[in-house]
């Protein structure tokens, strides 16, 4: 396993490369908005890749609280970490192409809104795990995320009848889009996931070390004598 | 079940009785409340039409805030005397413990509530242009959607490292879809514009999901070690 790692972050490299190279310089340019689009092709497949990683975090809670596995707990802290990470490019790159599009960085709509607020949730969820020791912090963050899973359905709609109540000014929707685009589009999907896979084994081997580390390190404090210390 | 009822009775009859003699929650979450009216209307100093559009916000923005004060207490107050321990190896159900929390935060919260609603009333001229008998319902549920998820993660908050501050990080992105719902009903009943059906509705599922997940996880919180 451990020597495919190299190999895969060539292949990755190579297929960010390529991405790279079919958003910037082979995907058609918009009729609309000009070459400033091109954002998309980083923003999308961010925000696709970020829920992802979310619902991996999801599964592996509800997985670990049934059979208390620390393997899981890795998953989920792991995918939390690259999620939040993902999501916060979201979050950074969509004011970037607001700003020229709808001329303004931010506006209170459906989307924005519930991203921000998924954001939001599962920032707490690593300040929990920050702040917890030991034993516990597995199962409290495990609870944390199976509320904050249940809660983005309400969030969602929540904001769905609160924006449509209050209608904004929203651009996007509407339009065909063109094929090549889409292509490019699923290519860097492919892309970032991969990407993203990868830093999440690798956060994954970390985080399962300094599980085996504290095991080790419980151990020897047990059957250290008491005069050393 | 006869045993979970009885359990959550006492639970409650004593906490309800802490409570009263210390008035050490409700004191504190009074004056708090207070204190957010009178720096809210130094801030905007409105109108009655503006008041109207603004006061759905201010009147539960300044309960959420208050309420963490009892919620944070909930389970402090049990860590005197090893109590919370006591709770683990007893036999007692965890969900009776946790239901009679919930319900006497719930109590707390509605007399904050009740003693702060005239106040907010005569500050900020408040009369309602829609169907006024309908924010009972609302307040009722909204403050259900407050404390239940507040006593859960309270409890969650308890094992942290500086858990006074811990526990509204953690309540106040889970709380969204509850804090937009009850400040947009009591908005669309106080203006009149627009039926608050939908935001009551909208509260009741959030209570449920929010109970259900509560009564099922509160065990393992509890005796996670």
């Amino acid at each position: 396993m451990k020597q495919a790692f190299p190999i895969l972050a060539i292949l990755t490299g190579a297929l960010l490369s390529y991405g790279l190279y079919e958003a910037l310089v082979a995907a058609p340019t918009d009729q609309m908005q000009g070459d400033v689009y091109r954002i998309i092709y980083y923003h999308v497949p961010s925000a696709w890749t970020a829920f992802v990683f979310f619902a991996i975090n999801f599964v592996a809670s509800i997985v670990y609280l049934i059979r208390r596995n620390l393997k899981s707990d890795a998953v989920a802290v792991a995918a939390a970490e690259v999620g939040v990470v993902f999501c916060t490019v979201v979050l950074v790159t969509g004011p970037l192409w607001a700003r020229p599009v709808w001329g303004i960085w931010w506006t209170w709509d459906m989307r924005l809104t519930s991203t921000l607020v998924l954001w939001l949730i599962y920032v707490s969820y690593l300040l929990l795990r920050r702040f917890t020791s030991g034993a516990q912090t597995p199962v409290l963050a495990a609870a944390l995320a199976v509320f904050g899973a249940l809660d983005i359905p309400l969030v969602y709609f929540s904001i769905w009848f609160f924006r449509t109540q209050h209608p904004q000014p929203v651009v996007g929707g509407g339009g065909s889009i063109d094929p090549r685009m889409l292509h490019v589009w699923l290519l860097n999907w492919a892309a970032f996931l991969c990407f993203g896979l990868l830093v999440f084994w690798s956060r994954y081997r970390l985080e399962v070390l300094q599980q085996e580390v504290n095991e080790t390190e419980a151990l020897e404090a047990l059957l250290e004598p008491r005069e050393s210390r | 079940m006869p045993q979970l009822s009885f359990i959550t009775a006492a639970t409650l009859v004593k906490d309800i009785r802490l409570e009263w003699r210390s008035k050490d929650a409700i004191n504190a979450m009074l004056f708090f409340a207070l204190l957010v009216v009178v720096i809210f209307s130094f801030s905007f100093d409105p109108t009655a039409e503006e008041s109207r559009r603004i006061a759905g916000g201010l009147v539960w923005v300044s309960f959420l805030f208050a309420a963490v004060v009892a919620l944070n207490q909930t389970w402090a107050r049990e860590l005197r005397n090893q109590v919370l321990d006591a709770y683990r190896v007893s036999p007692a159900p965890a969900n009776s413990l946790f239901l009679a929390k919930a319900i006497g935060n719930f109590i707390f919260v509605a007399v904050l509530e009740a003693l702060m609603t005239p106040l907010f009333i005569a500050f900020y001229k408040l009369r309602a242009l829609g169907p006024a008998w309908q924010l009972a319902p609302l307040a009722a549920l909204a403050t259900w959607a407050l404390v239940i998820n507040g006593t859960f993660f309270s409890a969650i908050s308890l094992r942290t490292r500086s858990r006074e501050i811990m526990l509204p990080l953690l309540l106040f992105p889970i709380s969204v879809p509850a804090l937009i719902a009850m400040v947009n009903g009591t908005t669309a009943i106080l203006t009149g514009d627009e039926p608050a059906k939908v935001w009551i509705v909208l509260l009741a599922t959030y209570d449920v999901v929010f109970t259900v997940a509560s009564l099922f996880l509160f065990e393992m919180v509890l005796h996670a070690e």
